[in-house]
């Protein structure tokens, strides 16, 4: 009974250690270039250029909707007008472009990658490339989170341009306020250390989703089961760490 | 040559391995047989390093593999060719590019060199049209004939066999064990095949280990099983013999 309490107390522990070793090993491959490169450009097309149509779609309509409740907010004719833009434009850059297209790749990147490993570590793929002298994590984890990194700044950057301009449309299509005003309002209030924040974030999204999702898919036990619980467990995971993340960093950066 | 030295293994503190030790000599086909759960499957992944003992050595060309380094290892691996249980194609790959998978990746021939090895190892294994296809539009015989075309494409000098002929029909089985048999003849390699089939096992073995309950319990050669009287060993053939039906392979057991 106390045995089965300990190792129960002590299973996060050996989670988050297996996990590190998992990104050590993969982090420790990074010059073993010729293993991986192949396969890192084939996943800077699925996370990045994929995934770039339902994100998109979701950055214009988040800023869209932004603008039309902020809209509806501002009733007051002692605020100008402008005030919307510069709410919208950088509640995209600090906030809303970055977290929209990370928790978009947690369900679309996450769930695939768990899926992926998965299926390969149950039907034995994994195994074959160990056994052929292939460094596997280097093969298939370092490309997936390194693309994970590389695309998702990428990315935020497209959101956050879609998204004013997505906020820019409802404005003029509604009536609230012109382009210029949007505009003026939107540069009024702009910090470049907002997008620079942005950027780190994104970063660190690209990471949390593309590792989490790689060290669930490749220790999958359990056959059909096992990948079916494991692909859950990546999306849902990546989606909390990103928002603990989210926290973290505006606690410590800003 | 291979040596096994006294390996033990458990998981979640059930024993599956109790000591086993066995010598598999150059160019020998070594058989283990054993029933489901004996530990056959446990004991092959040892082999390459895919799994850790315990207690015990492995000791393939003089080399303890669980003491190598993770490089060196990757090198003693290639020395190796795997035919999985469930032949463990790619298959995000055609059965091309399957077989020219480990050519391409560790290879020193150029793209037209390794297109004539694919074709020769499609033709050894009696496959030789199925290069485009993937391995989803193969029946589960000819998905082990490509991944046994592709363990054999580097020409190693240790080919391991999981479970060749399960789940496949009496017919297929034939083509496989016949192959196997072909192999060992043609090229210098050394074999160890894990079954339960015993048909398979008077078809193509040279030395025959029986496992049972995680310890080795009886070896000898074809020969030596027509007289042996371990009564565990001769209760495994004979309800071997009943299942598949067909007495005449080992009718002198009685």
């Amino acid at each position: 009974m106390a045995a089965a309490l300990t190792q129960r107390l002590l299973a996060p522990a050996r989670e988050l250690g297996r996990y590190s070793l998992l990104l050590f090993h993969a982090f420790t491959s990074i010059t073993e270039f010729s293993t991986y490169r192949k396969n890192l450009v084939n996943q800077m097309v699925v996370i990045g250029i994929d995934s770039l149509p339902i994100v998109m779609l979701a950055a214009a309509f988040s800023g869209a909707v932004t603008t039309v409740q902020t809209a509806y907010q501002l009733v007051s004719p002692l605020i100008p007008k402008s005030i919307i833009g510069s709410i919208v434009a950088p509640s995209m850059i600090l906030e809303l472009g970055v977290v929209v297209t990370g928790f978009i790749l947690a369900g679309r990147v996450g769930a695939r990658i768990a899926a992926e490993l998965g299926t390969m570590r149950v039907s034995e793929q994994i195994d074959a490339l160990e056994s052929m002298g292939l460094n596997s994590v280097s093969y298939l984890v370092l490309p997936r989170v390194l693309a994970g990194m590389i695309m998702l700044p990428m990315l935020y950057v497209m959101a956050c341009f879609i998204g004013i301009g997505g906020g820019v449309v409802a404005a003029h299509l509604g009536g609230y306020l012109t382009i210029g005003e949007f505009m003026n309002g939107a540069r009024e209030f702009f910090e470049p250390f907002s997008a620079y924040f942005g950027i780190i974030k994104s970063v660190t999204f690209g990471f949390i989703i593309t590792s989490i999702s790689c060290y669930k898919g490749y220790y999958t036990i359990g056959g059909a089961e096992g990948v079916g619980k494991s692909t859950t467990q990546a999306a849902v995971l990546s989606c909390v760490y990103i928002l603990f993340a989210d926290l973290l960093l505006a606690t410590l950066l800003l | 040559m291979i040596k096994i030295q006294n390996v033990y293994k458990s998981f979640a503190g059930k024993p599956v391995l109790k000591g086993v030790s066995l010598d598999i000599h150059e160019r020998d086909t070594m058989v283990i047989i054993g029933r489901s759960g004996s530990g056959k499957s446990v004991l092959l992944k040892h082999l390459i390093g895919l799994l850790k003992p315990d207690e015990g050595q492995i000791i393939v060309d003089g080399i303890d593999i669980n003491k190598a380094k993770y490089k060196d290892l990757r090198e003693i691996r290639k020395e190796f060719g795997v035919l999985f249980q469930g032949g463990a194609l790619f298959d995000s790959m055609t059965s091309f590019d399957n077989v020219a998978f480990p050519l391409r990746t560790f290879g020193t021939k150029s793209e037209a060199e390794i297109r004539d090895r694919v074709h020769e190892c499609l033709e050894l294994v009696n496959l030789p049209d199925v290069g485009p296809k993937r391995p989803s539009e193969l029946s589960g015989g000819m998905q082990k004939r490509v991944a046994l075309a592709r363990a054999i494409a580097l020409e190693p000098r240790y080919i391991l066999y999981d479970e060749p002929t399960s789940g496949l029909d009496p017919e297929t089985s034939n083509t496989i064990d016949e192959l196997i048999r072909r192999l060992d003849q043609q090229l210098p390699v050394t074999s160890v095949v894990i079954t339960h089939d015993m048909h398979s096992v008077l078809t193509i073995a040279d030395r025959i280990a029986f496992i049972h309950e995680g310890e080795i319990r009886w070896t000898g050669t074809v020969e030596d099983l027509h007289h042996a009287d371990d009564e565990v060993l001769l209760s495994f053939v004979k309800a071997n013999e009943y299942q598949i039906g067909n007495p005449s392979p080992t009718a002198n057991f009685s």
